[in-house]
């Protein structure tokens, strides 16, 4: 009896291995043709909502390269996903050290939120020379991290939306405020880059407040603000957070009825859940109207994703962005992708919008040279992010309306 | 004269209207608390989540009662899925005394054991609630929202300044008055109230004069849970739901308790406004209060305000630590 059980468990550890064997064979084939790039978003935690649909928008302008077959003579882009969780810091690190050393990814599209991206910049990214291209991390402060040229952002940097938010407000004679933010790096640096531009424009900031998320009762904020006597509250918060508390509780107390909105409170749930009270609000959100952000719709839609959703058309271009610079620096090492980054993203060049990643390889492949437009009219400054457009929106009848963009 | 008015509108409309419905849903948790310090002798930190799991069941039921079109507005429907509520937290706490307290008290355990134990039972509590509802905000509220609304106000008497009055902080004080005068009245009229303040007073007299222990711990768990799932209810038609923000009411609750004078029922009351007075009247910016009153070359420019609002849990546990340094035994003479 023994005898079989060990006869039977050898038999089976063979036909596993032979298995192995056959299921390995092809794929380490492939392995030579294809190319990995790492995809590290919060797949869980605060914004797990938001990054389905980003990771498949980023998948989208991949397969879109490895489908028209010109990348470096017919190689494959194969994706690796890795979890940021948004907030910590260490397990975001931990994930992109696993991408980086034993998947060795050539490049990564991401990280989302601002403070795991600093620190997998930081920690992992930058000292082993891969390029990051995040979609969504806005915090003012990667503008100036010690960062050697290896991140890049397709999302503009809230100084600019600070900046845009001051110049609505100015163009519409409004110059007495106050201002309350979400207490995280996003709030903070959003705050203080509105507060200096709106100040610089002769704007007076009469109080400046934080609030904490997560909390039940925001009256005694609330209360502190309207001792201001500004008439319109700056809120720089999360729509389905303090945020919404914050606004709740001002027209439940009348302690304001005109409200100023960032993108982090830009939602039609907001609406839902207020009601009419938020009618005249204003607001504003990055993303255009252009032509880019029309064709990135039904080049998603014709690939089965939504590309109607935050942080979706970013995450397309940077995906897409990596593509272009493996292509353009002939191989898929890591430096020469860092090298090629801005000479695929900026002019000179022919322009290039969704759906034509193949062309672009193809022009690329040929010796010429691309400016990568994508679905947010991609223009890479400074250091490497998003010079960024803005829509300026206005709640009307229960919707947001686009204004102008800016 | 109006100015006068104006700053009396505006200071009622926001330190003293939320206040009250603040002080009257702590002085509910913080009797809860102190029923059960009294009785059974230790420091209950599973309340603030007895708190959420009584107000899990009344959302629950009001939900069913919103899908089968039930309403009895103007009233918010969760005061008719109350009762079933209480029902149910009152089952959770008695099945825990039964399952965990009651084989310390046959070993006549010290009370660090229970407060120790009481701290296992707040984790899994938490984690029975956050496991059903999740641990989102949640809203439950329907029916009309104000009984004064602060646009109206301004127009009905001329002023500058609004008032406005919830529907849901009428409730609270209204709800709040009928059961602290109930919950008086029985402790001090009724046979059984009588026997477990005699109990909570000198636990052998007691037992010699024929009170019966498990009898006594039984009612203080009955009423420890109604009172719990009452306050939870109603924090959460003012405010909202969440179950982290019910675990941090612990803090605001046991500082009222004390402030009190713990395992005194009037001083958890008091307790209860002094607490919330203090968080709303520290945290106020008095900028524009003072403008109305005083003459305008003496009107501040600065806000006017002690401490900013993150501070707001900070003020209980100062007056929480100075009450515990100064006077230990609480302003009602407590126990120590």
């Amino acid at each position: 009896m023994k005898f079989r059980m060990k006869l039977l468990a050898a038999a089976s550890a063979v036909a596993f291995a032979a298995s192995m064997g056959l299921g390995m064979a092809p794929e380490a084939k492939a392995d030579g043709h294809a190319i990995k790039v790492g995809i590290i978003l919060g797949f869980t935690g605060p914004i797990e909502s938001l990054t389905p649909g980003m990771a498949a928008s980023a998948e989208l302008a991949m397969k879109e390269v490895t489908d028209s077959g010109k990348l470096l003579g017919g190689k494959a882009l194969v994706p690796v996903r890795a979890d940021s969780t948004c907030v910590d810091s260490a397990a975001a690190t931990a994930a992109a050290e696993r991408l980086i050393t034993s998947d060795s990814v050539a490049a990564i599209m991401g990280a989302d939120c601002s403070g795991v991206t600093t620190s997998i910049a930081n920690n992992t990214a930058v000292p082993n020379g891969v390029v990051m291209v995040s979609p969504s991390a806005t915090s003012p402060a990667l503008s100036s991290i010690e960062d050697k040229g290896f991140f890049f952002r397709t999302a503009p940097s809230d100084a600019r939306q600070g900046q845009v938010l001051a110049d609505v407000l100015k163009s519409r004679g409004i110059s007495n405020v106050a201002v309350t933010y979400t207490n995280n790096d996003y709030g903070k640096g959003l705050a203080e880059s509105f507060i200096a531009a709106f100040k610089a424009s002769g704007g007076t900031v009469e109080m400046n407040a934080a609030h904490e998320d997560g909390k039940g009762d925001y009256s005694a904020e609330v209360g502190a603000l309207a001792a201001s006597g500004s008439a319109h509250l700056v809120v720089l918060g999360y729509l389905d957070q303090g945020g919404k508390g914050i606004i709740q509780t001002s027209l439940d107390t009348g302690a304001f009825d005109a409200f100023v909105l960032a993108d982090g409170m830009i939602g039609q749930s907001l609406i839902d859940s207020i009601g009419a009270g938020l009618n005249g609000a204003i607001g504003t959100l990055p993303g255009s109207e252009s032509e880019g952000a029309k064709m990135f719709l039904n080049v998603a839609s014709a690939g089965g994703v939504d590309g109607d959703g935050p942080f979706r058309a970013e995450s397309y271009d940077a995906a897409a962005l990596i593509a272009l610079a493996i292509q353009a620096g002939g191989s898929a090492d890591r430096s020469s992708i860092q090298a090629n980054m801005l000479a695929v993203a900026n002019a000179p060049g022919e322009q290039i919008l969704p759906g034509q990643l193949g062309k672009a390889l193809q022009i690329l492949a040929d010796g010429g040279e691309v400016d990568y437009q994508g679905a947010t009219n991609v223009e890479l400054i400074g250091p490497g992010e998003a010079a960024g457009s803005y829509k300026e929106l206005e709640v009307m009848g229960g919707a947001f309306k686009t204004i102008k963009v800016h | 004269m109006t100015d006068f008015l104006d700053a009396i509108v505006l200071l009622t409309n926001y330190v003293l209207v939320p206040g009250v419905a603040y002080g009257s849903q702590l002085a509910l948790g913080a009797l809860g608390v102190t029923l059960i310090y009294g009785i059974l002798r230790f420091a209950n930190f599973a309340h603030g989540d007895m708190m959420a799991f009584g107000t899990m069941v009344v959302i629950l039921i009001t939900w069913w009662f919103q899908s089968i079109g039930f309403s009895i507005a103007p009233l918010p429907v969760a005061l008719v899925a109350l009762p079933i509520g209480i029902a149910a937290a009152i089952v959770m706490s008695l099945g825990t005394d039964r399952l965990v307290y009651r084989f310390y008290r046959r070993r006549r355990s010290p009370s660090v054991i229970y407060i120790l134990t009481s701290i296992g039972v707040m984790f899994v509590m938490n984690g029975i609630v956050r496991f059903i509802i999740g641990p989102d905000d949640q809203r439950f509220s329907d029916g009309a929202r104000f009984i004064i609304k602060a646009r109206e106000f301004k127009q009905a008497t001329g002023l500058h300044e609004g008032l406005a009055i919830k529907l849901s902080q009428g409730i609270t004080v209204l709800v709040t008055l009928i059961v602290v005068v109930a919950l008086f009245r029985f402790l001090h009229k009724s046979r059984t109230g009588k026997a477990m303040r005699a109990y909570s007073d000198n636990e052998d007299l007691a037992l010699l004069s024929g009170v019966s222990p498990e009898r006594v711990v039984f009612v203080a768990w009955v009423i420890a849970a109604a009172l719990a799932a009452i306050a939870g209810t109603l924090y959460g038609l003012d405010k909202s739901f969440k179950p982290f923000t019910y675990f941090q009411l612990l803090l605001p609750i046991f500082a009222s308790a004390i402030v009190g004078g713990i395992g005194n029922p009037l001083g958890a009351v008091v307790g209860g406004f002094i607490i919330a007075f203090s968080e709303m009247t520290i945290t106020y910016a008095y900028k524009k209060f003072l403008r109305y009153l005083l003459p305008d070359s003496w009107a501040p420019d600065s806000l006017v305000q002690f401490l900013t609002t993150d501070y707001k849990f900070a003020i209980s546990f100062i007056i929480l630590v100075v009450v515990l340094l100064v006077r230990p035994t609480g302003i009602f003479r407590g126990r120590t």
